[in-house]
């Protein structure tokens, strides 16, 4: 059987002796290259100085330079019962991201504290992060106890300091272990020079800690991040995969499954993946592809679940809480980009409601952002509504970056859902309503000299099916009856607009066309114009912001072709290359059910 | 779930990540163990399919087995292969088998500068024409601004620190102290237009998870690898003057797994018989600086 393997990240304050604790531990298993030891310790004599088990880190970094296959950011070690793969985290606070991304990998961690210099500032910090990274297993190394003459006192007074600051972070540590790494005292085996612990060593301890059990994201609730989906038609292919990765549960042929945020159901058809024999049953962990029993259209970012399981949660806002390393403070009113599982989405920070000095986790009030190595509680609101768990049901979708231009500038865990009946969205807008100033003529007038209400109709439906010619004729149609009607095709606005912008980032340009159209068709009704434009790949959550935009007056949606929407009703559905005049019939006939034409009529 | 599966999952979504966010994509295919396996990473990644080119730098002095591996891949496997290559410095015999160059400067130009005028579209690019059988010159002349290539973290000092998505500016400049965060399933995939980047499927690859994956799923592999009755094999392959075989009688590959398991090459380097390494102090690291892979 395959021995296992552990990753193990060692954090604490700089010189609190984590790479003597590492070169200790590579010593004692005897997982050096040979003859290394001894000629460390020639070297020391040699230069009379005092051997340290932390230069044998820098003679193994030396080595690597060399060519030699030993890694300076992870380190291997071996005992009975499984491979360890030690990740040195660096202590500086310059060095956060690499110790961040260390961490971000580990099973477990081993936290070093200086038993003469006590609690220290990244103490803390690290504690912090290990802690919102999801590192469960958690064990607390008092080192340089030969320095405080093996005293308990001092022992058990950085055990209940220690203690007090990670249960603020519901983290329960696995044991403290009082040390010395330098003398190697309670490194492999109980030390004669601290009788009065009784635990086990480092050794015993690490040995004792379990690799994170598949099981555990075998029993969650299914959810796969969709990350593309292929249609590779080369060699008479006509498989749509649903690719990506599981992140927790599992899912077997026939299962009903859930498309979210878009709601859009359909059934396994097949597990696909490569050179593997047929499966029936897919699960945590592997990185394969589902066809379906149906067609389903939608984009990469949607999380796919199981109909009979709890379902994740829906909202563009929610809480949570963000360390920034971005070298730009995380401020309001910027736009950022939201990467969640599969999703990637613009997003808004719209409060803060706590920043914690991450050190000491002492609060800020009032602050106004979220400065580089800060700790911050927050609410996010993304553009549209996402899928996500919550920290405490899926850390796996319940976790996400922000990236700020080009950079991952944090790192977040979702707290809590917020309702999205209010936001700032929702907000922008009343505002606008408020502070909109009209003319002397109302719309009444307007309506009665035009012999027609204003009206926003939007043709929606896949590339290529006619909308264009629909909308044309059907302006051509109303102009010819004396209304006022126009049509406006969105590509003209855009590279008109698009003249003396160019800042945006490629992600946002559905998020803005969306804006655009809402906001031109609530000018256009204003004006009590009947306003035709058309687009393809809208969804409900699309229509929902535009109707927002366009209000006061309400606009009617009418599909071309197959209609994509989940619960999105549209006003009218036309099939593509149908006749043009009877199009025009059906539209007049919706027109005037509407009311829209009764002064026409 | 076992650790190679773990590891061929991620590689996967590496792969799928950059798919997805890049255009002008292609993946670098030097006919070796590694990027062999990453060849077949992708066709995992994509169900069988391989959507993106595969980049062969022809050095003219590879070991012809290899090259006739490649172009038995290409059909079978129903692969875009394209090649590149110095065609100055072979016709004016700039190398070191020619005897007018060091075996660093002769990298230089046989791979180096023929991977970046590649890569960049300035020289021909040959492509494999499947109807015919035969390379024409590709029309296709736009810069592939995103490459896929398969080191890995264990094979050498410089690529131990190696992030999976890693720009690199016009002068392949590298600024290791200073890279960006990777969080759990989250790479950096957003790059300023004209950023050129390198993207990592294996870096959490070693030499012994490359032969027992190669063994798992029965990928085809070069005879070359194994000992062919002179008690010799090679460990890491190149340019027939500059690789020379390590002392081993490993014949199949179960052989060359239970070899790297005894720990006989622990203290050996993989590329160790890979001679332009070695001149120069750095050769490695000099080379990659200036944009070796």
């Amino acid at each position: 059987m395959e021995k296992e393997r552990l990753n193990l990240v060692i954090v604490g304050h700089v010189d609190h002796g984590k790479s003597t604790v590492i070169g200790r531990l590579l010593a004692d298993t005897g997982s050096l290259p040979q003859g290394k030891l001894d000629q460390v310790k020639a070297t020391c004599a040699k230069n009379a100085r005092p051997f340290e088990y932390a230069f044998l880190l820098d003679a193994l970094k030396d080595e690597q330079a060399q060519g030699i296959t030993i890694d300076s950011a992870r380190c291997f070690f071996e005992t009975q019962k499984r491979y360890y793969i030690v990740m040195d985290a660096p202590g500086h606070i310059e060095f956060l991201k690499n110790m961040v991304t260390g961490a971000a990998r580990a099973d477990s961690a081993l936290i070093v504290i200086d038993a003469f210099e006590g609690i220290q500032e990244n103490t803390k910090r690290h504690g912090y992060l290990i802690s919102m990274l999801g590192v469960k297993q958690v064990t607390v190394l008092v080192n340089k106890m030969d320095l405080v003459d093996y005293s308990q006192e001092v022992f058990e007074k950085t055990r209940t300091e220690y203690l007090a600051f990670l249960e603020h972070l519901n983290v329960k540590p696995l044991s403290f272990i009082p040390i010395s790494a330098f003398e190697g005292d309670n490194i492999v085996s109980a030390s004669k020079n601290i009788p009065w612990y009784k635990g086990p060593s480092v050794l015993e301890q690490i040995d004792k800690m379990k690799k994170p059990n598949s099981d555990d994201k075998l029993n969650m609730p299914f959810r796969f991040p969709v990350q593309d989906i292929y249609k590779f038609t080369a060699l008479g292919d006509d498989r749509r995969n649903f690719a990506g990765t599981i992140e927790t549960g599992s899912v077997e042929i026939g299962q009903e499954v859930v498309f979210l945020p878009s709601g859009k159901k359909s059934s396994i058809k097949t597990i696909e993946e490569f050179n593997v024999p047929v499966q029936s049953r897919a699960t945590a962990g592997q990185a394969l592809g589902f066809t379906l029993d149906t067609q389903v259209y939608i984009e990469p970012g949607e999380l796919m679940a199981r109909t009979d399981q709890p379902l994740p949660n829906i909202s563009s806002r929610f809480r949570a809480n963000i360390f920034w390393m971005g070298n730009s403070p995380l401020i309001q009113e910027k736009a950022y980009k939201l990467k969640l599982g599969s999703k990637r989405i613009p997003v808004k920070l719209v409060e803060i409601i706590n920043v914690l000095d991450a050190s000491n986790l002492s609060s800020i009030k009032n602050k106004q952002q979220v400065d580089k190595h800060d700790v911050g509680e927050c609410v996010f609101e993304t553009s549209k509504p996402i899928a996500f768990d919550l920290l405490n049901e899926n850390e796996y979708t319940g976790r996400f970056v922000i990236v700020d231009h080009y950079d991952i500038a944090g790192g977040g865990v979702i707290l809590e859902k917020l309702s999205d009946t209010e936001t700032n969205f929702k907000k922008q807008i009343e505002k606008r309503e408020l502070t909109w100033e009209s003319g002397l003529i109302s719309a009444k007038e307007r309506s009665a000299t035009y012999r027609h209400k204003p009206k926003f109709i939007l043709f929606t439906g896949e590339h290529g099916v006619g909308k264009r010619i629909i909308a044309k004729s059907l302006e051509k149609k109303l102009f010819d009856h004396g209304l006022k009607a126009y049509y406006l095709v969105f590509s003209n606005l855009n590279l008109n607009l698009e003249m003396d912008s160019r800042d945006g980032y490629p992600f946002q340009e559905r998020s803005k066309l969306i804006r655009r159209i809402g906001s031109v068709a609530r000018i256009m009704t204003d004006a009590g114009l009947i306003f035709l434009t058309t687009s393809a790949n809208f969804d409900d959550f699309d229509l929902e912001k535009i109707r927002l935009l366009t209000a006061p007056n309400e606009f009617l949606v009418i599909n071309v072709g197959k209609n994509h929407f989940n619960h999105f009703k549209p006003d009218l559905i036309l099939e593509t290359d149908g006749d043009i005049e009877l199009h025009l019939d059906q539209i007049y006939q919706l027109l005037s059910d509407q009311m829209v034409l009764e002064y026409y009529i | 779930m076992d650790h190679l599966k773990k590891i061929e999952a991620q590689s996967i979504f590496i792969l799928r990540e950059a798919y997805r966010d890049f255009k002008n994509l292609v993946m670098l295919w030097s006919i070796g163990k590694d990027s062999t396996v990453l060849l077949w990473l992708a066709r995992k990644a994509f169900f069988g399919h391989v959507p993106l080119p595969l980049l062969h730098i022809d050095t003219h002095y590879k070991i012809p087995e290899m090259i006739q591996y490649r172009d038995r891949a290409a059909k079978e496997w129903n692969l875009n292969i394209i090649y590149g290559e110095n065609s100055e410095a072979l016709k004016y015999k700039n190398t070191y088998p020619d005897g007018n160059l060091d075996r660093i400067n002769c990298c230089k130009n046989l791979k180096t500068e023929a991977l970046r005028h590649t890569l960049s579209g300035e020289w021909p690019r040959y492509k494999f024409n499947h109807q015919l059988g035969r390379y024409d010159v590709d029309e296709d002349k736009e810069a592939y601004t995103g490459v896929i290539v398969g080191v890995r973290a264990d094979e050498e000092g410089s690529r131990s620190k190696e992030r999976a998505f890693s720009p690199r500016d016009k002068e392949n400049d590298w600024d290791v102290g200073d890279q960006p965060p990777e969080l759990w399933n989250q790479y950096k995939t957003d790059f300023a237009p004209g950023t050129h980047l390198r993207i990592h499927p294996l870096l959490d690859w070693t030499e012994l998870n490359i032969w027992e994956y190669i063994h798992r799923e029965k990928i085809p592999i070069i005879p070359l690898y194994f000992d062919q009755g002179e008690g010799k094999r090679y460990r890491s392959l190149g340019c027939q003057p500059c690789t020379t075989p390590v002392e081993s009688t490993s014949v199949n590959i179960p052989e060359i797994i239970e070899e790297l398991k005894t720990g006989k090459f622990a203290n050996i380097a993989e590329r160790s018989g890979r001679a332009q390494d070695k001149e120069d102090g750095g050769g490695l690291e000099t080379l990659r600086k200036e944009g070796y892979m």
